[in-house]
């Protein structure tokens, strides 16, 4: 097993496009690693990068602490599973499990025994015999995986793993595919475009645009505090509100709650909402955690819907207030949106509690989960640690 | 239209996709009928009608031939210097179309494949341009290029003073068929290699597959069909080419004499033209035979 260091990681394709741009990346071993993205930010570039298919312009890449920039594909030992599969459509599944055996010369026995067992993994048994065609897509990914991990590799790569399943399968062979990666403990890598895949999936997330990297971190990190707003728009399933706004007070807001507990207001964990400091943002105000921006600084404030709470009765202390302009269902939550003094915002309610259109309503947040942007460079601003009272 | 009116006429509706109807149908392709009656179905039959015959070029029978029955074929069974064609032609397939244009016109798509568009394009370019030339044109430059007397070969090889054309008809043969033939495989083959999935191929990279490997593994089965149909279509055009004439006259002392260039000097030098119309005919069955096997093998792959 082994891990992988990516070191100011450049490709760059003839027609002059830097698909990766200046990497620096390190995958533990055994982790599942998830790089995630828009179409076209060079996800699946640094993907075959890593795998040698495509020449590294510039950098390094390691894999177990070899340097394998320059060296052939076949030699690195990486196994990668293609997002069409790339079932060889004439040999059966046991031969498609066992081709990168046969490539090695490996005895027709031990290829058998191979298969066999590797089918057994992929619960692929009873099927060794059929031809990719007449497999569903479900199993013809399950037979890429074979193949992929018969081959015995240090590194498993996988793009768009699940993109050609239908929604349905995609759930089943997501639990599959992550169940699957923990018995084996193989250092996985895996493209997806699809931001609730990686949250569910990886340890860590990588998440890119235009061939760099916009933010690192494990899923929970990645949810609940990116670091830019491109990471706060990308990520979630209903997008982060991202509000223009201006700090109206840095510290010590009159009439708001002392913070107990000054720890709670710098990881978030504890709900009592200590608010140290006031953004106005959509007519209203809402409280955020001390910072260092000076007063009147505008900023970017985000607000991710399902840390807004929505409240009826008449409410003291920061908060927005609006009218409700239109509810969509999303199952066990309502997605809400509010129209405060012109500005939509987006709010997630339990089922059967959405409150009518065009009911007036107040929103309210806990301060740690107020998040500020530079209005420029649009970088999450750094929380100072609140002064002890 | 054509439905909607034609009840009115008193005649059934027209059933086929276009409503044209049995009679106008017919009307549409019958002056391409006549052409290919005039110009194909016509000199076939006659072919075979000559073929009983002892028509000759000159002479009495030239006036008034008479039917001699199967004579011309018996003949053709028992005749050395058709038999001696018959080899010919095979070593001339074999050579030039089964091996030397099948896989050099491989090797070069596959080559080209992965070269800058701009090499690639000048690459056909030169090669098409063998095949585009007309014949006499081309067998022109190889009487130059293989000259016993400042041809281009022997200047390149410093072997001056040696007929080629001479003393080694047959493989000059071969090797002027596969440069102007190659063309034709080349540009079928680099369009079959494109319905090869990329994916498959890197597939194959990744294990550590060779060359060879990915070739016999990956490529080869996706366009099996392609080589059959390749091999098919260059085989009888091979087997049917007159140029060679072009370059040798089949000497010397028959050497080179493949079928239709010993056809040639039966009918004309020899004068015979029943018994050459007898010897086409074979050609034509043997022709239909090697179709028919290579459909076969098309056939079993689906
Ligand atoms: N073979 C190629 N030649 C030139 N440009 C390419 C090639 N493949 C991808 N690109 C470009 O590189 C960028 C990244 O592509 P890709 O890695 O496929 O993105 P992703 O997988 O994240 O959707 C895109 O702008 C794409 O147009
Ligand atoms: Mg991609």
């Amino acid at each position: 097993m082994a891990g992988i260091d990516i070191e100011g990681l450049a490709t760059v394709y003839p027609n002059g496009v830097r698909a990766v741009d200046g990497l620096d990346l390190h995958v533990a071993d055994g982790e599942f690693f998830a790089l995630l993205g828009p179409s076209g930010c060079g996800k699946t570039t640094l993907l075959r990068t890593i795998a040698g298919l495509e020449a590294a312009s510039e950098g390094t890449v390691r894999i177990d602490s070899v340097d394998v920039t320059r060296v052939e594909p076949g030699k690195r030992g990486v196994a990668m599973v293609f997002q069409d599969y790339a079932l060889f459509p004439h040999m059966n599944v046991s031969e498609n499990i066992t081709y990168p055996l046969k490539v090695r010369r490996v005895a027709a026995a031990t290829r058998s025994e191979v298969a066999s067992h590797t089918a057994g993994e992929l619960s692929l048994q009873g099927l060794l015999e059929r031809k990719p065609a007449q497999l569903s897509g479900g199993q013809q990914q399950r037979v890429a995986l074979a193949r992929a991990i018969a081959s015995k590799g240090k590194v498993l790569l996988l793009d768009e793993p699940l993109s050609n399943l239908d929604a349905r399968l995609r759930l089943e062979a997501r639990t599959f595919l992550k169940k699957l990666q923990r018995d084996l403990g193989i250092t996985t890598v895996f493209v997806t475009h699809d931001q609730a895949e990686a949250l569910a999936l990886a340890d860590r997330i990588a998440v890119m645009d235009s061939g760099k990297l916009r933010q690192l971190g494990s899923p929970r990190e990645v949810f609940a505090r990116p670091t830019n707003t491109f990471v706060a728009n990308f990520i979630g399933s209903t997008p982060m509100n991202l509000l223009p706004g201006k700090v109206a007070a840095s510290s010590g807001v009159e009439g708001a709650p002392r913070p107990t507990d000054t720890t709670s207001s710098q990881n978030g964990s504890a709900a009592s909402s200590a608010a140290v400091g006031l953004v106005s943002v959509a007519g209203g105000s809402l409280p955020a955690a001390t910072f260092s921006t000076p007063v009147g600084a505008e900023v970017t404030v985000g607000i991710r819907p399902e840390y807004l709470t929505v409240a009826s009765g008449d409410v003291t202390g920061p908060a927005l207030r609006g009218i409700v302009v239109v509810a969509e269902n999303l199952g066990t939550q309502s997605l809400v949106t509010v129209d405060c003094d012109g500005t939509l915002v987006g709010v997630t309610v339990p089922e059967e509690t959405e409150p009518a259109p065009g009911t007036a309503v107040a929103l309210t947040a806990p301060a740690t989960r107020v998040l500020l942007y530079d209005h420029d460079s649009g970088e999450l601003l750094a929380r100072q640690p609140a002064p002890v009272a | 239209m054509a439905s909607a009116s034609a009840p009115a006429r008193g005649r059934a509706p027209a059933r086929d996709v276009a409503g044209l109807g049995v009679g106008r149908a017919l009307g549409f392709v019958a002056p391409a009928f006549l052409l290919i009656g005039a110009f194909l179905i016509f000199p076939a039959v006659w072919t075979i009608y000559i073929g009983i015959t002892n028509y000759r070029l000159t002479g009495v029978e030239a006036v008034s031939p008479s039917i001699v029955g199967l004579s011309n074929y018996t003949k053709a069974l028992n005749d050395a210097l058709f038999h001696n064609a018959l080899w010919l032609t095979l070593v001339f397939v074999l050579g030039s179309a089964i091996i030397g244009q099948n896989i050099l016109g491989f090797t070069l798509a596959w080559i080209m494949r992965r070269t800058r568009p701009a090499v690639r394009r000048t690459v056909e370019a030169f090669v098409l341009l063998a095949w585009i030339l007309p014949s006499t044109v081309v067998a022109y430059l190889w009487v130059a290029f293989y000259d016993r007397d400042g041809g281009t070969l022997n200047g390149l090889l410093g072997t001056q003073g040696t007929a080629w054309l001479i003393d080694y008809p047959m493989a000059c043969l071969v090797v002027f068929n596969t440069w102007r033939g190659t063309a034709f495989s080349m540009m079928l083959y680099s369009s079959a290699l494109q319905a090869v999935p990329p994916s498959q191929l890197e597939s194959a990279r990744m294990v550590g597959a060779s060359g060879w490997q990915t070739l016999r593994d990956v490529v080869f089965p996706h366009i099996r069909g392609h080589v059959l149909t390749n091999t098919l279509l260059i085989s009888l055009w091979t087997a049917n080419d007159f140029s060679p004439f072009l370059l040798t006259k089949g000497g010397p002392n028959h050497e080179s004499e493949t079928v239709p260039v010993y056809i040639y000097n039966v009918a004309l030098q020899g004068g015979e033209l029943g018994y050459s119309s007898a010897i086409s005919f074979l050609l034509l069955i043997a022709n239909l035979l090697v179709s028919l096997v290579y459909l076969r093998l098309l056939r079993r792959r689906s």
